[in-house]
């Protein structure tokens, strides 16, 4: 393996550029490192005897700290100047001292970390068959079998971040854009239109390159193409309105897959954007990643207060803000809009149902975690405290189902409703399946297509032509088609209250619930 | 000036930039313009009907309407597949090709 070349300059000021078409031996220290500290005589022992035909230097993170270990030790090897970390940073250091023997074109030979007596009379040993001189004169008893480094520099908090975004080769790519001191850089974003209406978090390189540590993908891998603008989508730019969300970098998998699916052609988010009905993506999400990242599927689930909750729907609609151009007034043609365009985001309360979790019903393992993505309007309420059986609380739910959008509007497509535990339990009591409910919601729905028929009382419902192709006796189910109404568990504890989420046109023609696994 | 008010650092130094990445797709909107209104209306006229509820009525109207006043005119009809989504590129390079003119038309 070849180690990169760099040019540092040493204590008299004088460049030194590896490689140096001789064997090196470079030695990472920090002087507040007491196991760099125990290396320096075996540093400076090297440096004295191969060091006529070993380039032997060592690489120091601090310059004040390398001035103070080269006059305590007496050391003779240069002692190069990497406080700016650079050349730490692209050895990909977790440790010093970190010790590296390479050969005159630069490959790699050798390498260990911390200090390790084995590790250095190996050494030292190697360096005597290069270089043919006698070995170094070393009290090895006065040294210990072995004692663990510290850490280097350049992986410190705040640091790391700092280097992987200023480093030459860096995926970061997003334009930067300056913002003087003097302005308020909140004030500065709103200004930019950049922004749902509330403050961002200033999406700084380090902020961005921290919670890009939250996927292994490429940053500059496009993940998508965004409506309206049809603009592609890196990683990078998921990342940095992941930050301006809120987000935490462990976050970052569950946004990624909310936008992949909302940018299928299935679920057709032009549409759900474009529309003056009230859809927005709502992302339910199963699987271990729920309790991994915090997010909360109890007490006020649909609601405010959990951060991995808010923070991973508002960075979707950012995404499409920012990136896809997406703006209220614009090609957001929403007559009304609701709240969960802000952010609509919630897990499943797996844990708490009888009934197989969502994406398990959907053909994944329970051990896949997943985003399920629903075009979906803001929670509705079906209210019932009194029933104590299955069949009555299904019944309520077709009642409360038969408003849907509008009492007289049916042939109904995709349907969420949010089972709360409560009602979770009286299914449970009589053993009632999804299935059982959904047939159930059917057969309370169902009406003659006659009373469905457009009329004076109100305008909206079946043409007569419709009506007599069913038939104007023949029953009408408020659903197209039961498989499409989906039950998700979540909530608190006590409260006999159900919601469903309300469709947009659904199919083919609209929009198609979308399923895709989140990949860690 | 003893035991006075101290001006916190940031005010007696000066002004530091604050460099943030650019969440937008970066792209500069292209600028567009409408095309030059002729003086009259000749050869094809296409009515594209993105398939809304009553769409059909409304370009039916405006059909019946535009023919009395323009009687040497054709006209020709097209529907959009669902008015949910953008109108697919086949159908918008046919109506290029065999129209000079075409209105789209909304309705509910």
């Amino acid at each position: 393996m070849s180690l990169p070349a760099f040019t540092l300059t040493d204590l008299t000021g004088a460049e030194r550029s590896f490689p140096t078409g001789r064997h090196a031996l470079l030695c990472f220290v920090k002087e507040d490192c007491p196991t760099c500290v125990l290396s320096m005589p075996l540093i400076q022992a090297a440096a004295e005897s191969f060091g006529e035909s070993v380039d032997v230097w060592c690489v120091g993170q601090e310059a004040g700290g390398n001035a103070r270990l080269a006059e305590r030790f007496g050391l003779t090897a240069p002692m190069l100047d990497d406080t700016a970390l650079h050349v730490s940073y692209r050895y990909d250091l977790d440790t010093v001292p970190t010790v590296i023997l390479a050969d005159g074109e630069g490959a790699e030979l050798e390498r260990f970390v911390g200090f390790g007596r084995d590790d250095w009379q190996r050494l030292f040993q190697r360096l005597i068959t290069l270089s043919l001189s006698p070995a170094p004169v070393v009290d090895w008893a006065a040294y210990p079998e072995s004692r663990p480094g510290c850490g280097s520099k350049s992986v410190e908090p705040g640091i790391a971040e700092r280097l992987a975004a200023e480093m030459d080769g860096s995926a970061m790519q997003a334009r930067r854009i300056e913002v003087g001191e003097s302005d308020d850089i909140l004030e500065f974003m709103f200004d930019q239109g950049l922004t749902d209406g509330l403050p961002v978090v200033p999406p700084t390189p380090e902020r961005v390159a921290r919670m890009l540590t939250g996927t292994k993908r490429d940053p500059r891998e496009v993940v998508a193409t965004v409506p309206p603008n049809m603009a592609p989508l890196t990683v990078e730019k998921v990342a940095i309105n992941a930050v301006m969300a809120g987000c935490k970098p462990e976050y970052l998998p569950v946004v990624l897959a909310a936008v992949e699916a909302a940018t299928t052609e299935q679920f057709n988010l032009h549409g759900v954007l474009a529309t003056t009905h009230f859809p927005t993506p709502v992302i339910i999400v199963n699987g271990p990643i729920r309790e991994r990242i915090g997010m909360n599927a109890r007490f006020n689930v649909l609601g405010q207060g959990n951060r991995a909750n808010a923070t991973t729907g508002r960075a979707v609609q950012l995404i499409v803000r920012n990136v896809g151009g997406g703006r209220p007034g614009e090609v957001d043609r929403a007559a009304l809009g609701q709240p969960g365009k802000y952010t609509f985001c919630f897990p499943e309360f797996e844990e708490r149902s009888n009934w197989e979790p969502l994406h398990v019903e959907r053909g994944f393992n329970r051990d896949d975690s997943t985003v399920t993505l629903y075009a979906g309007g803001a929670p509705n309420p079906i209210i019932d405290q009194l029933s104590r059986g299955a069949k009555s609380l299904a019944t309520s739910y077709g009642l409360g189902l038969a408003a849907a959008g509008h009492p007289k509007q049916y042939g109904h497509g995709e349907i969420v409703v949010v089972v709360p535990p409560e009602h979770v339990d009286t299914f449970a009591k009589d053993g009632w399946t999804k299935d059982q409910v959904r047939a159930r919601i059917q057969e309370v729905t169902a009406k003659p297509a006659r009373e469905l028929l457009r009329d004076d009382f109100c305008a909206e419902g079946l043409t007569p032509a419709q009506a007599a192709r069913i038939g104007l006796d023949t029953p009408v189910s408020k659903f197209r088609n039961p498989a499409e109404i989906t039950f998700v568990v979540a909530g608190g504890p006590a409260g006999k209250f159900a919601a469903y989420l309300g469709g947009w046109v659904s199919g083919p023609i609209g929009s198609v619930m979308t399923t895709v696994k989140i990949r860690e | 000036m003893t035991g006075g008010y101290r001006w916190p650092s940031a005010l007696s130094t000066i002004a530091r930039m604050t460099t943030i990445l650019d969440p937008t797709d970066e792209r500069v909107p292209v600028r567009r313009h409408l095309a030059v209104r002729p003086e009259s209306i000749s050869g094809v006229v296409g009515l594209l009907n993105i398939t809304k509820p009553r769409g059909d009525i409304l370009i039916g109207q405006l059909e019946a309407r535009l023919r009395e006043r323009l009687p040497n005119v054709e006209f020709r009809g097209y529907a959009k597949p669902t008015f949910t989504k953008p109108a697919p590129l086949d159908l918008r390079q046919k109506i290029a090709e065999e129209c000079n003119f075409v209105i789209e038309a909304l309705a509910d």
